[in-house]
């Protein structure tokens, strides 16, 4: 079994055609000591016995499908309309590849396209290209875009310590054979005044997430114009769902956005594949990374879309590509297209305020209640962080066992100035009842 | 035949989603100065979507629709019990910070599929992380850098290339911070070990080699390339985008293959999905394994009498390059290639490699009796032409205009124009999933086509003529950029 439609006579008429005996004959440049070696793996199954197996694998797991979630920290349980996966399971999307021959692929570009203006609304920006792996790696784009802007002379990048710690990570990885400094978040207090402190005449970027890692959301215009002054460029961690309601990064001087395009249609999937969208302004888009779709027509006159400006693409440019990048996210591009239009102009707001006003009953209750405090002061959309009487994890546990609630996130494990600090969540999906057993489960857990 | 965008479709006030009332008191707002006015999205009914991205589906060629033997991406059918699958609620909701205890069944999966993709490649470990084969080339030099500099050889900043290589090879590596140098390859498509040796020194890094190689030739001297590479104290990367014609046949550890990332969206079957997601899992020998990026999957073992399970945790790597993605990797994908080599088996996984290999030579040997073959040996999983015969070259028409009249004939061009080392390049990879008929009547078409082009050069130059658009305006395209809707005035 191996998908293989040919017969033995297939094979003898091949193999009398190329003029080699045996299939193995096919195989002598590899050298003769290291071919056809000892080769294991378990023994194959039949579809209907690999499919119980899966069902196996997927039912040994808890999930949100099953149990109430209140876990978030950069991957959400939004619901997802039934219209997106009607056309992610169509064929002629999911089995082709990147649109390199357009007059037979205008399906997947048009796709893009579409998602590309949609994005552009969304946050405010001129121009977004066709994504990244996922919000993580398009912030490492973000950084080495905005290095080749001030052309390799400046060194400093300045990363908010309330951006999500593994994006930080990621940046970190992706940048090791650079010789940038990052500061910023050593202090895991820093706030906006802090870092705006620190950008001066030899800053890259300033980085920050909107709302940031603990779910607050804040005005932004007097920071990008801080940038601004140093030639610095501004970029924006932002929460899609959220721009459902609040104002656009693009609005408030932002120079690039990205972020988890995750919840525009994607299930949790156990954290991937996610979508990283990336926008930024029509003055950079020479040097940004990634696909881009266009318009133009064709030999008849016809509107149609094209792959455009590949000339920044490693397989023209090479080793002076913009990035390594060859594929985008397709089919999570696809998903998120069909997300934004289905929700439109009308929707994505409405599933905004839902999440907010949700976000906030669960927070006034449990903030209600005995040894729990909520943080206040400062305006947050669908996460907040409550300071617990115990330890997370054993909350987290008693969550599960006792109410099959799957609890929030454990602060302790990014900032040790946070023990005993959950992240809570809350999204459309999670109904009044699953908010209340929630507090009810947090009251009796604390006594 | 095209299709409105779907602003253009468009009316106020319309939704294409049935949403819940709010069953909460409602809260104060945020201050007006962080509200938004207006949001500039489509406003389109459920039918509308519906006929409108099955309109757009309907533009796009796919396996699912046809041949598409586009070189050096492995488009092989896409088993259908994958996409079930992954769609089962057990994977679909599980989040990735939940207490590992409550994911043992997808950290099962994942700690499978590594142990799998080592026996594979001959390895000693693997991480999953890597989301397609470009950040999988970027993530094995990232290691093998760390490697040596973390052994006081900062020295070493210059990385080897053939020059047959995909482009991603030296973009990875300038992402790197290292510097490329090309290596030229020799009359039979190998990389020239004189030009090789030359700069075998002590501030290599490594050598990046795919094998088969972008031609679709087995290096025959690979052993060679890794003692010289080795000699000099680099290491060898393996670009594993052809893993698809040795699998279960030879291993890469044991031809001296460092580091290797495989492409899953490849080899093992999970749908490119118009251009992804991907997977690009590395694979690594013994010293390199704790440089790996992380978290991996490692096993507990549970107790001797059985009453406690094996328990899967995640552990990073002791001197790990960092994470190269938020979370784990690209998990739905992993789950499609799990499945596929669950179904396939030791013995189904070398047939796959085995018939691709027979099915590209087979094409070869019909086609090589009309089309120029750029290097004529026994060929791997493809094969490249040096474009159509000279006469009809010489009559005006190239490569990009066979590839256009292929699509007349309903099938998928092959690539164009690489690799960049054979002029007028035509690189076709037929995988191992097409039959006998099909390659039959691709290579009839093929043929026809030259005929075509001897009789009526200018038909080749108006093609396509029978697919939704002809020709487009990539200039224009690119010289004013419009990259996004705007509505009319």
């Amino acid at each position: 079994m191996s998908f293989i439609p040919h017969t033995d006579a297939d094979r003898q008429e091949m193999l009398a055609k190329i003029g080699v005996e045996r299939i193995a004959d096919l195989f002598k440049d590899i050298p003769a000591d290291r071919r056809y070696v000892d080769f294991d793996l378990p023994e194959p199954l039949s579809e209907m016995e690999a499919k119980w197996e899966l069902n196996a694998l997927a039912e040994a797991n808890v999930d949100a499908n099953h149990y109430a979630c209140f876990l978030g920290a950069g991957a959400y349980n939004h619901y997802v309309p039934s219209v997106v996966d009607y056309a992610l399971q169509r064929g002629e999307f999911y089995t082709a590849y990147t649109p390199y021959q357009p007059e037979i692929s205008q399906g997947t570009l048009q796709a893009i396209f579409e998602y590309q203006s949609m994005i552009c609304a969304l946050t405010g920006m001129e121009v977004s290209n066709a994504s990244h792996y996922d919000g993580a790696t398009s912030l490492a784009e973000a950084v080495i875009m905005a290095v080749n802007v001030h052309r390799g002379k400046r060194k400093k990048i300045v990363l908010s310590p309330t951006i999500h710690p593994e994006y930080r990570a990621v940046v970190r990885t992706y940048v090791q054979g650079m010789g940038l400094t990052i500061v910023g978040d050593m202090d895991p207090q820093a706030d906006l005044a802090a870092l705006q402190a620190m950008i001066d005449d030899d800053t890259v970027m300033l980085a920050v997430q909107n709302p940031n890692f603990f779910g607050q959301v804040a005005e932004l215009s007097s920071l990008a114009e801080a940038c601004h002054a140093h030639k610095a460029l501004l970029t924006v961690v932002a929460d899609p769902i959220s721009l459902g309601m609040f104002k656009a990064p693009g609005d408030m001087g932002a120079d690039i956005v990205v972020g988890e395009g995750q919840s525009l249609g994607g299930g949790l999937n156990y954290g991937g594949p996610y979508l990283g969208f990336f926008a930024t302004r029509n003055e950079y888009v020479r040097r940004m990374a990634g696909r881009l779709v266009g318009e133009t027509t064709d030999a008849d006159g016809q509107r149609g879309y094209v792959l455009t400006l590949a000339t920044r693409e490693q397989h023209i440019r090479r080793e002076r590509a913009t990035s390594n990048i060859c594929t985008n996210q397709g089919l999570l591009v696809l998903a998120a297209g069909v997300y934004m239009a289905a929700l439109g102009r009308c929707g994505l707001p409405k599933i905004a305020s839902l999440c907010y006003h949700k976000a906030h009953y669960a927070a006034a209750q449990i903030n209600a209640l005995e040894g729990y405090e909520v943080w206040q002061g400062k305006p947050f959309f669908k996460e907040f962080v409550v300071k617990c009487p115990r330890p997370v994890a054993e909350i987290n546990e008693h969550l599960l066992a006792e109410w099959e609630i799957i609890g929030g996130y454990d602060l302790g494990r990014d900032y040790p100035h946070l023990a005993d600090h959950m992240l809570i969540a809350v999204t459309e999906t999670n109904t009044r009842e699953e908010i209340d057993d929630l507090v009810a489960a947090l009251e009796e857990v604390a006594s | 035949m095209t299709e409105s965008l779907i602003y253009e479709l468009s009316a106020p006030g319309r939704c294409g989603v049935v949403l819940p009332e709010s069953d909460v008191p409602q809260a104060a707002l945020p201050p007006e100065e962080l509200l938004r006015d207006d949001l500039f999205l489509p406003e389109v009914s459920e039918i509308d979507i519906v006929r409108h991205y099955l309109h757009l589906s309907q533009l796009n060629h796919g396996v699912d629709k046809g041949f598409y033997p586009l070189g050096s991406c492995t488009m092989k059918y896409n088993p259908k019990i994958n996409e079930q699958v992954v769609r089962l609620p057990g994977f679909t909701g599980l989040h990735p910070y939940q207490d590992p205890e409550t994911a043992q069944g997808a950290m099962f999966l994942v700690y499978s599929l590594q142990e799998w993709l080592k026996e594979i490649g001959g390895f000693a470990g693997a991480s999953l992380q890597p989301a397609a084969g470009a950040h999988g080339e970027m993530t094995g030099v990232l290691m093998i850098r760390k490697y040596l500099h973390d052994r006081g050889e900062t020295q070493r900043n210059k990385i080897l290339i053939p020059d047959s290589a995909h482009g991603t090879n030296p973009a990875s590596s300038s992402m790197s911070g290292l510097k490329v140098v090309e290596i030229p390859s020799d009359e039979r498509g190998n990389v020239d070990l004189v030009a090789l040796k030359e700069v075998c020194d002590d501030t290599v890094v490594g050598l990046m080699l795919t094998n088969p190689n972008t031609l679709g030739l087995f290096e025959e001297q690979v052993q060679q390339i890794a003692d010289m590479v080795h000699g000099c104290g680099g290491l060898l990367y393996g670009d594993g985008a052809n893993m698809n014609a040795i699998m279960g046949v030879a291993k890469p550890g044991d031809l001296g293959i460092d580091v290797l990332h495989f492409n899953l969206h490849k080899t093992f079957s999970t749908p490119h999905g118009g251009g992804g997601p991907g997977a690009g899992p590395v694979g690594c020998v013994e010293k390199l394994v704790p440089y790996l990026p992380g978290p991996v999957v490692t096993i507990e073992p549970g107790s001797d009498a059985g009453d406690e399970p094996p328990l899967y945790t995640w552990h990073m790597p002791e001197h790990t390059i960092g994470r190269v993605k938020a979370f784990y990797g690209q998990f739905a994908v992993l789950v499609r290639a799990y499945t596929y080599i669950r179904m396939l088996g030791a013995d189904g996984v070398r047939r796959a490699a085995e018939h691709a290999v027979l099915n590209a030579n087979y094409l070869k040997a019909l086609l090589r009796e009309v089309y120029p073959v750029s290097h004529d040996r026994i060929c791997m999983h493809e094969f490249v032409l040096a474009g159509p015969p000279e006469d009809v070259q010489e009559a005006g028409v190239h490569t990009m205009d066979v590839a256009k009249r292929l699509m007349d004939y309903g099938f998928h061009p092959p690539t164009v124009y690489f690799p960049l080392i054979v002029h007028e390049a035509l690189m076709i990879e037929p995988t191992e999933t097409e039959s006998k008929e099909t390659l039959d009547a691709f290579a009839e078409t093929m043929i026809k086509i030259v005929e075509e082009a001897r009789e009526n050069p200018d038909l080749l130059h108006e093609a396509p003529l029978s697919v939704p658009l002809r020709r487009l305006d990539e200039v224009q395209a690119a010289r004013s950029p419009v990259l996004r809707y705007t509505p009319p005035e």
